[in-house]
């Protein structure tokens, strides 16, 4: 099993421990990844406002790079990517005049593209390809009494995605209780976190994470796994500042779900990028 | 023309006549989200009931589709909402007349780019702008340098309140200060459509 890998930014910068997590327990389960070699920035949503055209034209680079490298299917961990390079292929599908002006741009940087390959989340993947059996046969330490409230955003399953329901999805439910773990049963694992504005108007935006944070504590939550970099960056690293402005304490311990099941298959907090995490620490007894 | 009402001294209204509508508006911003058919609303409200960003909005979702189709022009790209949309696709999975409502959010968005009607001084625009320049030169996002660079152009003071976070990102490895961007910088430049849409 073998994947063509498309990172994306943040998981070269703030969440280096997506990717740190992910890769190590993609190894621990003898699954191979290769880097699509000098992938640019999918565009996320920022993209989209200012340009139409560009926006899908960069991230049909991306996919025209994969192309290029290999048949297997592209694996996209970021959600705002997964859902950007899912979008791009949509427009070259449905409409004509973007899919021209795209492919003759592709053209005149010597690149062919055919828009074949398949784009999947690690989620998709971890249960319709590796199989939750596999990730069972993985546990070394299995998640005992852990109660996790499993948080998806909202680009992970909005409106593109098909391996998972869009309103209330299970996918990470079952990785937990493959792990041992329980999930926490909440209504707002698909609400949106705001995205990036905790940094633009952050009074809306603190507001909106620290909503779910509050939910997931009152829902008797142990920690809070997410699959999305920013969701992750604005539940994990803005909890200090959200606790004091809104005068209740919403610290509690956010992951990727890739770090807990890296401490459930029992790899070494460095390998999963535990070391770098601000919030409060997970403790496994 | 716009005028303000004064009337009993009531606070300031701004009440726009049949004569100040764009009546092609609507058909334009149909034709920018590709055919979207925002003339099938039935004004049920799902988008505005689903948005979790609608409390904060100036014209919710719903309201800004009636007045797209009215041709409140101005009013509708000058509004924080379209900016305050986060493209969460709540509204575009709800409608139960599959109107992409995200995607018309985001053609009003480059209307309001293109012909500078969007709400100066405000944030989120601003944020965009640097975005796009910054793929643009580097083919990825240094995290570090387009924060700088949109608060820069922003309010370099509003920087401040993260310097402590700042701090602890460099300390644990996640703020990374340089990143050489991709190898075909040129390449990318080169299939970047000069058309502004």
């Amino acid at each position: 099993m073998k994947y063509l890998y498309f990172p994306g930014c943040s998981l070269k910068s703030s969440g280096r421990s997506y990717e740190e997590s992910l890769l190590s327990v993609l190894k621990k389960m003898n699954v191979g990844v290769e880097e699509i070699d000098d992938w640019n920035c999918c565009g996320a949503t920022n993209y989209m406002a200012m340009n139409e055209r560009n926006a899908i034209g960069i991230t049909a680079r991306n996919l025209a790079l994969a192309e290029k490298q290999g048949k297997e299917d592209i694996m996209a961990p970021c959600a705002a990517c997964y859902m950007g390079l899912l979008k791009t292929q949509k427009y070259i599908e449905t409409e004509p005049k973007v899919k021209e002006t795209v492919l003759t741009n592709l053209k005149k940087s010597g690149l062919e593209f055919e828009n074949t390959s398949k784009v999947r989340h690690p989620l998709d993947i971890f249960i319709n390809d590796i199989s939750l059996d596999t990730i069972k046969d993985n546990v070394y330490a299995p998640l005992k009494g852990v109660k996790v409230a499993c948080y998806y955003g909202c680009q992970l399953t909005r409106p593109y995605a098909t391996f998972d329901d869009q309103r209330d999805p299970q996918s990470m439910e079952n990785i937990v209780k493959a792990l041992g773990g329980t999930p926490v049963e909440w209504p707002i694992k698909t609400r949106c976190c705001s995205g990036s504005m905790t940094s633009t108007v952050s009074e809306i935006g603190l507001r909106m994470s620290y909503l779910i944070l509050k939910e997931a504590k009152d829902r008797g939550a142990d920690v809070m796994i997410t699959a999305c970099p920013l969701c992750q960056f604005n539940l994990e690293c803005f909890q200090g500042k959200m606790s004091g402005k809104y005068g209740e304490n919403v610290k509690m311990p956010v992951m990727y779900f890739t770090q807990l099941m890296g401490m459930a298959f029992g790899l070494d907090k460095k390998e999963l990028g535990l070391h770098r995490m601000l919030s409060p620490e997970l403790s496994l007894s | 023309m716009t005028m303000k009402s004064t009337q009993n001294n009531l606070p300031l209204q701004e009440i726009s006549h049949e004569s100040d509508l764009d009546k092609n508006f609507g058909k334009h911003i149909a034709k920018m989200a590709h055919g979207e058919k925002l003339f099938g609303c039935i004004q049920c409200g799902n988008c505005s009931a689903s948005c979790p960003m609608s409390v904060y909005m100036d014209h919710t979702p719903r309201k800004i589709i009636a007045m797209i189709r009215a041709g409140f022009r101005d009013e509708v790209l000058s509004s924080k909402t379209i900016w305050l949309c986060a493209s969460c696709y709540n509204c575009t999975v709800e409608c139960p007349k599959g109107i992409k409502i995200t995607e018309i959010m985001y053609a009003l968005k480059r209307d309001a780019i293109l012909t500078k009607n969007y709400p100066k001084g405000f944030p989120i625009p601003i944020l965009s702008r640097t975005f796009y320049n910054e793929v643009k030169r580097s083919g990825r996002i240094n995290e570090t340098s387009l924060l700088m660079k949109y608060y820069f152009s922003y309010n370099i003071f509003k920087s401040l309140g993260y310097a402590a976070l700042a701090i602890k990102l460099f300390f644990t490895g996640r703020l990374i200060l340089f990143e050489k961007g991709i190898k075909n910088k040129a390449g990318l430049k080169q299939m970047l459509s000069s058309s502004k849409n």
